[in-house]
């Protein structure tokens, strides 16, 4: 439906463009931070408007006879290719694309705030400043994008933003080679896509999601009827855009990039690998969800075990990580994990679009805990200058609020309740529970995983061993704090939410509740993950406070203390770091890293054969020049009489 | 006729004026020729009538004068960048008119090349475009490797020339007539018409680089001086290509089978060994000649369905080509000249000092390597849907992954001119005016061509399929 009372709403994604260009060009002459302030002011009008988007399109007359409408607020013709096939650039409005305006608006800002002191000193702030409003502009217009070529040109542009972001640090080898990593892995998923777009397109001859998600419209059956190699040419085209959605969305196998990215800085990692660009996968399945239900479930159900698989894997990696920003990205790649999971086992009417709800859901919450637990991260290296765990220890006394921050952030991604993570993980373990047995078990062993080594992290970073630090650490100031503290409450309440009201595969609401057959094992699980953590970690702190006293009381429960800590220390360290973690993370870093590396070592090599072709010598190019042509007169000749 | 016409007035004026200069002064016909080019490319634009001359040898319609009129400006724009280098390398030549009538006879060939309504003016118009290039490529007489790669093309543009007439004596003596319209009548399936059809599309293939008659690209591309490398690699071949498409569209419909094979396996050869040959490369010349080669073979996946919209897809393809390659092949000029590095490591930091010329190769090089929304990315979209509709999804996914390989390649000029540093970058460089508005040009056509659909649109009102 076509509406003009949210024409305004192209502003929001404009506003950051004209931004980029005024810091961009202007950057070199203005003060650091008046680019800074602008930066932060443009995204402010960019997050109000946004916000009052939201209100007006959930609360005042977004729906239409009980279910929300997909409008379409903005469209202009840009490219004719032919009649049926045209390439414009709207805004489409629907209850996913406003949930995620709130998400990137709100998490670039506190980025943005909290850039402001972090990156003071840094060479560059006005360039950085430039590209964050490049990347937030981008990631903007990729989710307002009204159809599938518009959201491609916004996916390379967020690509390629990112790619300046994460190399920062130029003068760094290690950030250059990231930032390459990142560009190479994510461009050749994006070659999928992008064959998955031309499929798509001559077979439904349409780019625009309103007729391609149409549950009634022709575009489904199209495509569905005709097959090669087994699979019809739909499922085909839909595999291989959610390639481009593995590779952004860092799903298994091409999620090696991640991990590496984090030689960016921190407030980027905050924003681009764990709240905004690396969602952009579970965001372009949930956009084109209605097809990959009605005329791809094989596809799905695909999506699902990849999802699922990856999160068991890398919540595995995640254990062993020493480096606190790699056990985040290693998390991140996991709770992604499961919000593909939660789709794969979706359906479309009613309460069986639990799973796509769920995985919404837990897409905004995970934003949420996740930035602020970057952040967090963030706070805590500007403090000690290192990366290192085991070079932290102690450090609760010296940064309070930050302390209480990460708590919060740990306690909501482990699921424990009454915080955000807790409600959209239930809903994401009921989802699978009703539709796949397999899929719930394992995500439920990662969701205790999840909570041993958040709070391995926890415990290491604030408890633990007090260092010989060079400089006492400090508190942030207070624009960084602001950010942590916005967050954290963002954190803790936005479980509140009832998402089923808002966000359904149908468009319709329906009632959803806490299911507690399944919530109070998750919790345990939890608990247990959590004791286990303090257990082995929390260790050689003399400073207990309420925290500590609580789980203390599950700690002498126990009784035989030393005991039971060292099978734990024997099951986790021999029996499951050498068995099963290491040869994963050894698999991960030599096969799957080798392959790609040995696909690039192939491709140089071919190269250097050919270029022996290229002799000099006259008379060998006739030869070669008069041999191609025989042959390819022989091999028509031939063909032809056959 | 007029383009053709108005290019030899051009051609004779220059000459004519450059008999008047003496020694000291021959530098002053650069702004004469340029400005003479200059009218005659405007007047390229008013409204000409279209139809055939001299029995249909010549014929003309609005597509064929939409490309001479991109040949114009594209021809235009390699003046603009070769003013600074003619002026600084003045004791090389004899004198500069000759290096504008060469380019200018060359480029009236070409006008007729694509004009050809039947086998002689098509024979005539690519003898009549290679042999100037030859004296072009030589024309830096004391360089040694200069002299070597004229002698390389004039003997293998000799081969692919008797091919050529072989295979036209072959469709003479089988369909009895040189028309194209008339020969497209008889031609079918006969193994003799078909042989005729492989030796008149290796001719044509050679002068686009397609793999295997490649060859002599690398030594010529690399002897010959800069702005005439440009020249080759993008105005020559955007000829070529777009006379292989009226041969195939309208003599060659015939055989489609056998068509759409040679075009697959040439272009998965040419778009694959370009790659990996410009991979590796670090001079900066040769690196952008190699890649213009695996341009090419992007371009068959256009053609490879005989379909009208692949046809406008080729046309669009070789407009943004022309304009991208030209930038890019700018700014390598500029600094060589400038400074004499050609190196890709010579580019390391070039931002800190040239900001505007390392964003006109930005620019440039995003759009050869299709990164959207920059002009490229549309060309190369509407190549590989117009083979995706005629359900070459195979050929598609190759075409892809060349697209990725090649990023990586151009990325890495990119990278080199705003990440790494070096510790005495290129120095700032002053352009003379010429140079800055030839980028100008370049870099307005890449936005323009990008950004107003109604381009693309009118091309497609202008194209035609096979029948």
């Amino acid at each position: 439906m076509i509406t003009e009372s949210y024409s305004y709403t192209v502003a929001i994604p404009l506003v950051l463009f004209f931004s980029f260009l005024l810091i961009g060009l202007a950057g070199g002459k203005l003060k650091p931070i008046v680019s800074g302030v602008f930066g932060t002011f443009f995204l402010l009008v960019s997050t109000v408007l946004s916000y009052y988007t939201a209100y007006s399109y959930f609360f005042v007359d977004g729906k239409l006879n009980g279910a929300y409408q997909k409008l379409i607020a903005y469209d202009s013709l840009w490219l004719t290719f032919t009649d049926k096939l045209q390439i414009h650039m709207g805004v489409l409005l629907d209850p996913i694309s406003v949930v995620m305006l709130v998400v990137i608006t709100t998490v670039s800002l506190m980025v943005h705030i909290y850039s402001l002191s972090y990156m003071k000193d840094e060479t560059g702030f006005s360039r950085y400043y430039s590209f964050l409003s490049l990347f937030t502009f981008s990631m903007l217009g990729l989710v307002m994008a009204s159809n599938i070529f518009q959201i491609y040109i916004f996916w390379e542009l967020v690509g390629l933003s990112s790619y300046l972001l994460i190399g920062h640090y130029y003068e760094r080898p290690s950030a250059v080679a990231a930032s390459k990593k990142a560009f190479i892995v994510t461009r050749f998923a994006d070659m999928g896509f992008l064959v998955g777009i031309l499929l798509l397109s001559s077979f439904t001859g349409t780019f625009d999601f309103l007729k391609l998600t149409d549950p009634n419209g022709s575009a489904l059956t199209q495509g569905s009827a005709i097959s090669f190699l087994g699979l019809s040419v739909m499922t085909w085209s839909l595999l291989l855009i959610f390639t481009g959605a593995a590779g952004k969305s860092a799903m298994f196998p091409l999620h090696i990039w991640l991990p590496d990215a984090m030689e960016g800085p921190t407030p980027v990692s905050a924003l681009i690998h764990a709240a905004t660009m690396v969602v952009a996968g579970v965001y372009l399945v949930a956009r084109l969800f209605t097809i990959y239900v009605f005329a791809a479930p094989d596809a799905l159900i695909f999506i699902g075990y990849i999802g699922t698989f990856t999160s068991l894997f890398a919540a595995v990696i995640a254990c062993t990580q020493t480096d606190i920003k790699r056990v985040l990205a290693f998390s991140t790649i996991s709770q992604i994990g499961l919000m593909m999971g939660g789709l794969g086992v979706s359906g479309y009417a009613g309460a069986e679009g639990l799973g796509y709800t769920a995985s919404m859901f837990h897409l905004f919450t995970h934003a949420m805990f996740k930035a602020l637990l970057f952040l967090c991260a963030g706070a805590v290296i500007h403090a000690v200058h290192t990366n290192e765990l085991w070079e932290m220890g102690g450090l609760k006394k010296f940064l309070p609020v930050t302390n209480i921050a990460f708590l919060i952030g740990c306690l909501a991604i482990a699921g424990i309740p009454p915080l955000s993570g807790f409600f959209s993980k239930d809903e994401i373990l009921t989802a699978a529970y009703e539709k796949d047995k397999i899929l719930f078990y394992v995500q439920f062993l990662v969701a205790g995983m999840t909570a041993f080594y958040m709070f391995r992290l926890y415990f290491g970073i604030f408890w633990n061993k007090e260092r010989d630090y060079h400089s006492k650490p400090h508190e942030a100031p207070f624009t960084m704090l602001f950010s942590l503290i916005f967050l954290s409450i963002a954190a803790a309440v936005s479980g509140f939410i009832p998402f089923s009201e808002f966000v359904t595969p149908d468009l319709k609401p329906f009632e959803s509740h806490i299911h507690w057959s399944i919530a109070i094992p998750a919790i345990a699980i939890a608990v247990i993950g959590v004791t286990l953590a303090s257990v082995l970690y929390r260790k050689d702190s003399d400073l207990p406070d309420k925290i500590s006293i609580s789980l203390g009381g599950l700690y002498k429960a126990a009784h035989r203390k030393f005991y039971i800590d060292e099978i734990y220390m024997f099951i986790t360290k021999n029996v499951i770091f050498n068995y099963i973690s290491a040869p994963i993370a050894w698999f991960d870093r030599n096969i799957i890293d080798n392959t790609m590396n040995g696909i690039a070592a192939i491709t140089n090599f071919i190269s250097v054969k050919i270029r022996g072709f290229q002799s000099g010598q006259l008379q060998q190019y006739a030869y070669v020049m008069v041999s191609g042509l025989i042959i390819i007169v022989l091999v028509a000749l031939y063909f032809m009489n056959n | 006729m007029r383009h053709e016409l108005m290019l030899v007035a051009v051609g004779v004026i220059v000459l004519i004026m450059d008999l008047m200069t003496s020694a000291e002064t021959k530098h002053r016909i650069i702004p004469v020729a340029i400005v003479l080019f200059l009218v005659n490319t405007i007047i390229g634009f008013l409204p000409i009538e279209t139809g055939k001359i001299f029995g249909g040898m010549y014929n003309t319609d609005d597509i064929t004068i939409l490309m001479k009129n991109a040949m114009n400006i594209g021809v235009f724009i390699i003046f603009l960048q070769s003013a600074e280098w003619l002026r600084r390398h003045e004791d090389r030549f004899n004198s500069h008119g000759a290096y504008f009538f060469i380019i200018v006879a060359s480029l009236a060939g070409m006008d007729y090349l694509i004009s050809s309504g039947d086998f002689l003016m098509f024979f005539i118009g690519t003898e009549l475009a290679t042999i100037p290039i030859a004296a072009l490529v030589a024309i830096e007489k004391a360089r040694s490797k200069s002299a070597e790669a004229g002698v390389k093309l004039i003997l293998s543009a000799a081969l692919s020339s008797g091919i050529t007439l072989f295979g036209i004596s072959l469709i003479y003596g089988t369909t009895g007539s040189i028309y194209f319209a008339e020969v497209s009548k008889a031609f079918g399936n006969n193994s003799l018409q078909i042989l005729a059809f492989i030796f008149i599309f290796a001719g044509v293939a050679f002068k686009i680089s397609i793999v295997p008659f490649h060859l002599w690209t690398a030594d010529v591309y690399e002897g010959a001086p800069i702005s005439i490398t440009s020249y080759l690699s993008v105005i020559s071949k955007a000829s070529a290509i777009f006379i292989l498409v009226i041969l195939l569209y309208k003599v060659f419909y015939a055989i489609p089978d056998i068509r759409n094979n040679i075009l697959y396996a040439t272009s998965v050869l040419t778009m694959t060994i370009g790659n990996l040959f410009a991979i590796r490369q670090q001079n900066m010349k040769r690196f952008l000649a190699f890649s213009s080669i695996a341009q090419a073979g992007f371009v068959f996946l256009g053609i490879i369905g005989g379909t009208q919209i692949g046809f406008a897809a080729v046309v669009y393809f070789l407009l943004i080509y022309v304009f991208s390659n030209l930038g890019a092949f700018g700014v390598v000029a500029a600094i060589s000249c400038a400074t004499g590095k050609e190196n890709m490591d010579d580019y390391n930091g070039l931002y800190k000092n040239n900001p505007k010329m390392s964003l006109v190769m930005m620019l440039s090089l995003f759009s050869l390597a299709g990164i959207p929304p920059v002009a490229g990315f549309f060309g190369k979209f509407f190549l590989f849907t117009s083979a995706a509709k005629e359900g070459y999804f195979i050929l598609v996914l190759i075409a892809v992954v060349n697209v990725t390989i090649s990023l990586y390649y151009y990325l890495l000029v990119i990278k080199a001119m705003f990440i790494n540093e070096q510790e005495n970058p290129i120095e700032r460089i002053d352009n003379d005016i010429y140079t800055k508005l030839g980028l100008a040009i370049c870099a307005a056509g890449i936005l323009a061509i990008g950004f107003f659909g109604s381009i693309f649109d009118f091309i497609n009102s202008k194209t035609f399929g096979a029948m």
